[in-house]
């Protein structure tokens, strides 16, 4: 079995609003095997990208452990993280917004590569440049335009050779493929899966898209409102969905087939924030199987199945 | 198909936006018919024109630069497109209304929810203040919300909330011609399956004709009884749910279906449609798919496609038929 590559325990990230404590991200405990693909699921305000974002300290965690090859990337120093960051890379989701729009391709990917100082010689890094971009699959006569020029497509390519300009071993991908049309959103997901394939890369991929998560992971978490509620393999949640919640979210699914025209079960009521959630299961009050029991106390995440975890006391039949 | 069913009829619609840059031909020429309780899903990608198409049954074209080049949109007999300003006033809410992508914009922070559907009531009909803002709570009931919230703002509202906020607006005169521009692409899935539903129930009450404009197959299958794909300004191909996703013809819809993961095989590699959408300011001289298209000839690549009828109900735009042992990869179902 190959060895975890991420290992994250207890980890919480609480907001201080003047509602109170809004607790985004609570006790979330995960692992991902180098070389794997971990999905997160979940729908807005559910806590999957702070969760993504906290891991890389690009917000301070409230507490917790984030473990990277064994190291516990909490404890760093200013220094020590700065060195780690080259290992651990994101692609954002926005590639209007998540590039400087006055600097060129070539600028914008040698960035990480020249405060890494990897490469000194000039000749050299806008060789390093051009070969990025051969692999994202940028043409070279684009080394010098603006982000403007381009299109989503490929802005993303750019945001992908950024994140791989360091020769990271992770990388957090949070809702890479989302603003882009499907024709494109295809292109980016067989090269994120053929760069995996290529660099041994570990992924968290962060999405709302459950058919895009199902196609790309090999587990998959589902959060709801700071928790996982349901983590398995990929085959396994969609087979055999055990928690109300991700049966919902499954069936909630608009398919492209008719003959998987299917009953959805529409749930009642929204998302609300995670304001002083009190001691209860969260999905209480949309759940139709819900119980006084589940009103008793936070249910914890137990393995019902091998390598099948449902934070649910009374997981639904698989 | 009784002839008193249809609502409305487009024909060889044209619409160009001529900047300083070169003229953008946005839609080039297109035919729809829309029919009582049927519903249209419209799909295509960012800039195929699908908006376009939408604005201009509103005539809310921005003009300049948009410029409506010529054809016919058929009301109740007559062409909208001859129609005064203040004509098109009445039109618009009452005849046809229209659903927009973004519930965060699309409602005024500085009114009342209650008093923003009102406003669309008491436009169109003779009613006082009062009366339109007690109807304004009964279609907030209508559409899952509880009527003594009718006082409160937009920003006291959750996103799928403003959506049915919206969907009552539109729906406040009871039109004929219901437009709904992505309105669920802005939502998560389970707030997506609500207001999806809620849509399919009005629309079955109301008898109103949806068009549903959308870039989401799922969605369609979901919602629509028709399908019109576009691409760079025409309909590509048309027909029933059943003629476009299970006979599929054109090589573009089995491009967007390829481009998809497939729920029941999750290994299976997605086949993405090589290259971009042209530039709607220089189109190709032929068929505008042509340089993407796995199975172009020099014929597609000299000239513009016409319209093929299949059967009765199914139109794709390919001259690769001309062929007749010509068939796409994708197989029927």
């Amino acid at each position: 079995m190959a060895k975890n590559l991420i290992e994250v325990k207890d980890l919480k990230k609480y907001f201080k609003t003047s509602h109170g404590m809004l607790q985004a991200v609570d006790g979330v405990n995960f692992t991902i095997e180098e070389g794997k693909t971990l999905g997160v699921v979940g729908e807005s305000g559910c806590g999957k990208s702070t969760t993504g974002r906290a891991i890389l300290r690009l917000i301070e965690p409230t507490s917790g452990e984030v473990y990277f090859d064994g190291h516990d990337v909490l404890k760093f120093s200013e220094s020590e993280l700065r060195k780690a960051r080259k290992e651990m890379q994101i692609i954002f989701q926005d590639p209007y917004s998540s590039l400087d729009p006055r600097k060129t391709v070539m600028q914008i990917i040698s960035e990480p590569i020249k405060i890494h100082r990897l490469i000194k010689n000039k000749i050299d890094l806008e060789n390093r440049v051009l070969e990025l971009m051969e692999t994202v699959g940028l043409a070279e006569r684009l080394i010098n335009t603006y982000p403007h020029e381009l299109d989503g497509g490929r802005r993303q390519r750019i945001g992908v050779a950024r994140a791989l300009a360091v020769n990271p071993k992770f990388i957090v991908c949070d809702e890479p493929v989302s603003a882009l049309d499907v024709s494109i959103q295809a292109q980016i997901l067989n090269l994120l899966k053929e760069l995996q394939g290529k660099f041994n890369l570990t992924y968290m991929f962060i999405t709302h898209d459950l058919s895009v998560v199902h196609h790309f992971s090999d587990y998959i978490a589902v959060m709801y409102l700071g928790k996982i509620v349901e983590k398995a393999s990929a085959e396994e949640l969609f087979k055999r969905p055990l928690h109300p919640y991700t049966q919902a979210l499954l069936s909630a699914v608009p398919i492209p087939d008719l003959s998987e025209r299917k009953e959805r079960i529409i749930l009642k009521g929204e998302v609300v924030s995670p304001i002083n959630m009190p001691d209860e299961c969260r999905f209480a009050k949309r759940c139709s199987y819900a119980r006084d029991e589940c009103r008793s106390h936070t249910p914890e995440l137990r393995e019902v199945y091998p390598g099948h975890f449902v934070a649910c006391d009374f997981p639904l039949k698989g | 198909m009784k002839d008193n069913d249809l609502i409305i009829n487009i024909e060889n619609l044209i619409v160009h936006y001529e900047t300083e840059e070169g003229t953008v031909r946005a839609v080039n020429g297109i035919d729809l018919k829309m029919k009582k309780k049927r519903s249209i899903g419209l799909v295509g990608e960012t800039g195929a024109g699908k908006t376009t198409t939408a604005l201009a049954m509103l005539r809310l074209i921005p003009d300049p630069p948009g410029v409506i080049k010529n054809g016919v949109i058929v009301l109740n007999g007559e062409n909208i497109l001859d129609k005064s300003v203040k004509e098109m006033e009445n039109i618009r809410g009452k005849d046809i209304s229209m659903i927009f992508q973004d519930p965060m914009t699309a409602l005024n922070p500085v009114f009342t929810v209650g008093e923003q559907i009102a406003e669309s009531i008491m436009l169109h009909e003779d009613v006082s203040k009062k009366e339109a803002y007690e109807r304004a709570k009964e279609l907030l009931e209508m559409v899952g919300i509880s009527g003594n919230r009718a006082n409160e703002y937009p920003h006291q509202f959750s996103g799928g909330m403003r959506q049915r906020a919206i969907i009552a607006i539109a729906l406040a005169c009871q039109p004929k011609v219901l437009i709904a521009d992505e309105p669920t692409t802005a939502l998560d899935v389970t707030i997506q399956a609500q207001v999806l539903e809620l849509i399919n129930d009005l629309m079955e009450k109301h008898e109103t004709a949806l068009l549903m404009i959308t870039h989401d197959l799922g969605v369609v299958a979901e919602v629509c009884d028709e399908v019109a794909v576009m691409y760079a300004g025409r309909i590509v191909e048309k027909g029933s749910l059943e003629d476009v996703f299970n006979r599929t013809k054109h090589p573009y819809t089995e491009g967007l279906f390829n481009s998809l993961p497939n729920i029941k095989d999750r290994k299976a590699k997605l086949k993405p449609i090589p290259g971009l959408m042209p530039d709607p300011t220089n189109l190709p001289i032929g068929c505008a798919f042509s340089p993407r298209c796995p199975y172009a000839n020099d014929i597609c690549r000299e000239q513009k496609p016409v319209p093929r009828w299949i059967s009765s109900t199914h139109m794709v735009e390919c001259s690769a038929y001309d062929d007749p042992s010509f068939h796409i990869a994708r197989r029927e179902k």
